[in-house]
């Protein structure tokens, strides 16, 4: 009996270990902060070997670039670090490794939306401006880039989102262009039988974080103002929040949409069974592979529509940032300005279809051809609004699925659900 | 806490060897050191460390320039308090209710069915090794790749709603979501209770069956007088087993139905939703209350049911090894 009652909570700590180790590490770093990350911008100095930690390597064409700066640069290697395929468990490494002050990761590949956290807790290093000709960026991916007017990563590949349309269809119905706004799109499905109208990324996640931000700025209204300050609850706002939930009202957005995230809505769309849909920039070359996709060449892409014009598409996508325990911090800087070079840039969007975050290489000839979707998504690009900076970011998201999936499922009124994000918002961010 | 039948037996070995008690005892404590080191230090450093930082908060505010201002302070019981009562109590007791409701429907499911899967392994049948195989394969399975193989089964055009014929739902928030997630736990670790019961099976000795047919009892008496009480220390150790697993469920609700939805949120759900967000004061004190819960289960499942599940197996165990000499000792062990 006494050796069961000691025993059994063994078994229950695991996650809790795990938790109180990090914890551990947490408290192992606290104390001494600043003294690492005090460097100002253009003080990066240092010079050897480094590593770049990101995500799976699922192209394969990272480590192909990371080989021929190592051949370049023979006494200053980069070893690539591959941190798992999900969003989170790289976030979470990354803040392990930040906690306990380890110089393990150099270069991080973060998500857009964590640069703030990332740089209000003093885990990377602000970049010297001068270093990067950010006229040569996207303007919408220089802002996620920074904290507080100051640089803190470089924009490194984007993403936004496109309205997916079934060319066959449109032109059987004697639709000659895609819609512009909400109330075309609503009447060209009136002209369409027999598929959906359109669906989105509703599923409680990350998704629905984007698909609701650019319902609201395609309406004219925002999530978080130019000064940082949430600004939900206006009738521009509820406009675009009801656009969405009345679409789900009225059957113009399928029920099962609720359950969508990029894959299934993906699958719909490939089976025929959708004629519109809001979808990232990767759908393209899959859906356009013969086999499992039934649409290949029958759909184009065009930008996002809005409620009186086009749309303001959300920015996904990534910065490269330096850590502010790492060594070899002027290394890093020139690694990161390879990497965000235009060749490196042209080389990485030609092996594995990612963005680039340069204006100038959606211009070029060979790559229209061959992604011919490029001008309608740098139109996107440059129209795109960030997801709200905020240091607390996963608590903002987490409160932006709770109001939106509310309203979607009909939990609460449109107001409701604004009023309550709006004073949620208020108490997570901090002017 | 040993029983009653065994402290006469083992009482008269104890005084004939009374005088070595005391020096092998510390030889004994000598040899389990290194054990008792790596214990302590992989067991209880993380517990005192979790409830140590239960006790703290991580600051979030900010500073003029927008950098966190650092430093843990010292809160005392507030983390608990706010769980207990404050905004996020509901969210508590939400997910204290799903976890206890997780715990009772699906180890009385995955019991029942276990037991039915058990005997009928226990049959004598042509291909009694494959299906002994084939049934160990969900829980052979990582519970992830488990959950994500019931998220395409569960997803709207999925299979599921293909055989019931209407349109489900079944990762949204509602009761579905929770039926779900209930049918893919049974899925996966009926077939560990089973096991489990079968090798208890297999320590029935024949000849009680023989004995009883002669005394002219039915399959159900059998069943209910003999099978059910010489399985019953092995079953209660299974049903231990997942009763504290199923009280720490978390990768399933996770992967199948998604973070942050109600109806399917645990409490480890919860504790890694906040240490996620950096809020690792809150996470201990989630984790530990945790912690708590399910000592207590424990705890009261081994007073109400089982008196003592590891004693009662070594007195079968010695029970059977009288069983050579004379087979009074099973009679009473089945009695009892």
């Amino acid at each position: 009996m006494a050796g069961i009652s000691r025993t059994v909570p063994a078994w229950s700590r695991g996650a809790i270990a795990i938790g109180a180790m990090a914890v551990v590490l947490a408290a192992c770093g606290s104390g001494k902060t600043g003294s690492g990350s005090g460097d100002a911008a253009g003080r990066l100095s240092g010079r050897g070997p480094i590593t770049l930690a990101q995500g799976k390597d699922t192209s394969g064409n990272v480590q192909n670039q990371v080989n021929t700066w190592n051949s370049r640069h023979p006494k200053e290697q980069v070893r690539l670090i591959e941190l798992p395929e999900d969003a989170d468990a790289q976030r979470q490494q990354m803040v392990q490794n930040a906690q306990t002050k380890s110089d393990a990761y150099t270069v991080l590949n973060l998500d857009v939306v964590w640069t703030s956290e990332f740089a209000a807790n003093r885990w990377i290093t602000p970049l010297p401006k001068a270093q990067f000709d950010l006229s040569k960026f996207l303007p919408p991916t220089v802002q996620t880039a920074t904290y507080r007017d100051q640089l803190y990563a470089a924009p490194w590949k984007t993403d936004a989102g496109l309205l997916y349309y079934r060319t066959d269809l449109l032109k059987k119905a004697g639709i000659s262009a895609p819609p512009k706004t909400w109330d075309e799109m609503k009447t060209d499905c009136g002209k369409v039988k027999g598929v959906n109208c359109y669906a989105g990324q509703f599923d409680k996640y990350e998704g629905l974080t984007c698909n609701f931000s650019e319902a609201v700025d395609s309406a004219g209204g925002v999530v978080v103002d130019d000064q940082g300050k949430p600004d939900v609850n206006t009738p521009q706002a509820k406009q675009g929040l009801d656009f969405l939930v009345q679409g789900f009202k009225s059957g113009l957005i399928p029920k099962e949409a609720i359950t969508y995230q990029e894959e299934p809505a993906r699958r719909a769309f490939e089976k025929g069974n959708l004629l519109f849909l809001r979808q990232w920039p990767y759908q393209w070359a899959l859906s356009n592979k013969p086999g499992s996709s039934k649409v290949v060449g029958k759909f184009d892409v065009a930008p996002l529509p809005g409620l009186g014009g086009p749309g303001a598409p959300t920015l996904g996508g990534h910065n490269l940032a330096i850590s502010a325990f790492a060594k070899n911090k002027a290394t890093a800087l020139d690694f990161i300005s390879f990497l965000t070079s235009e060749n490196t840039e042209r080389a990485n969007l030609l092996a594995s279809s990612e963005a680039p975050t340069l204006a100038s290489l959606y211009g070029d000839p060979e790559l229209r051809k061959k992604f011919p979707y490029l001008p309608v998504l740098k139109a996107s690009l440059l129209n795109a609004k960030p997801r709200p900076k905020a240091v607390r970011y996963g608590d903002v998201t987490a409160a932006i699925q709770e109001d939106a999936y509310a309203a979607l499922t009909g939990k609460m009124t449109s107001d409701q659900a604004l009023a309550d994000l709006q004073n949620k918002l208020g108490q997570l961010i901090q002017p | 806490m040993t029983t009653t039948t065994a402290e006469p037996e083992t009482g008269s070995v104890r005084r004939g060897s009374g005088r070595d008690v005391q020096g092998s005892g510390r030889l004994a404590g000598l040899l389990l050191s290194p054990t008792l080191l790596v214990l302590a230090l992989v067991v209880g450093y993380p517990i005192i460390k979790a409830l140590h930082d239960s006790l703290y908060q991580r600051s979030q505010g900010l500073d003029a320039q927008g950098f966190v201002v650092q430093g843990d302070r010292f809160v005392g019981l507030k983390n608990y308090l706010d769980i207990f009562s404050g905004d996020s109590s509901s969210m508590f007791w939400n997910a204290f209710w799903n976890t206890t409701f997780f715990t009772v429907t699906t180890v009385v499911i995955e019991t029942v069915l276990g037991v039915t899967m058990a005997l009928v392994m226990h049959q004598a049948f042509r291909g009694r090794g494959l299906v002994r195989a084939s049934i160990l394969v969900p829980w052979a399975i990582p519970t992830v790749v488990s959950g994500l193989l019931w998220r395409w089964i569960f997803q709207a055009d999925g299979v599921a709603n293909a055989l019931i014929g209407t349109q489900v739902l079944w990762t949204t928030e509602g009761f579905h979501a929770k039926v779900a997630v209930i049918i893919a736990d049974t899925w996966k670790t009926a077939p560990f209770v089973g096991l489990l019961v079968l090798a208890g099976l297999q320590t029935i000795p024949r000849d009680v069956y023989e004995a009883a047919r002669v005394d002219g009892a039915g399959a159900q008496q059998q069943f209910w007088r003999i099978t059910l009480p010489m399985v019953k220390p092995v079953l209660l150790i299974a049903v231990l087993f997942r009763l504290l697993d199923v009280l720490r469920m978390f990768d399933l609700p996770y992967v199948l139905i998604g973070e942050r939805k109600q109806s399917v949120e645990t409490l480890t759900m919860l504790a890694l939703d906040e240490a996620n967000n950096l809020r690792y004061g809150p996470a201990a004190a989630y984790a530990t209350i945790l912690f708590v819960y399910v000592a207590l289960v424990a705890y009261a499942f081994v007073k109400l049911l089982g008196t003592d599940v590891i004693g009662q197996m070594r007195q079968q165990g010695k029970a059977t090894s009288k069983r050579k000499k004379n087979t009074a000792p099973v009679r009473q062990e089945v009695t009892a």
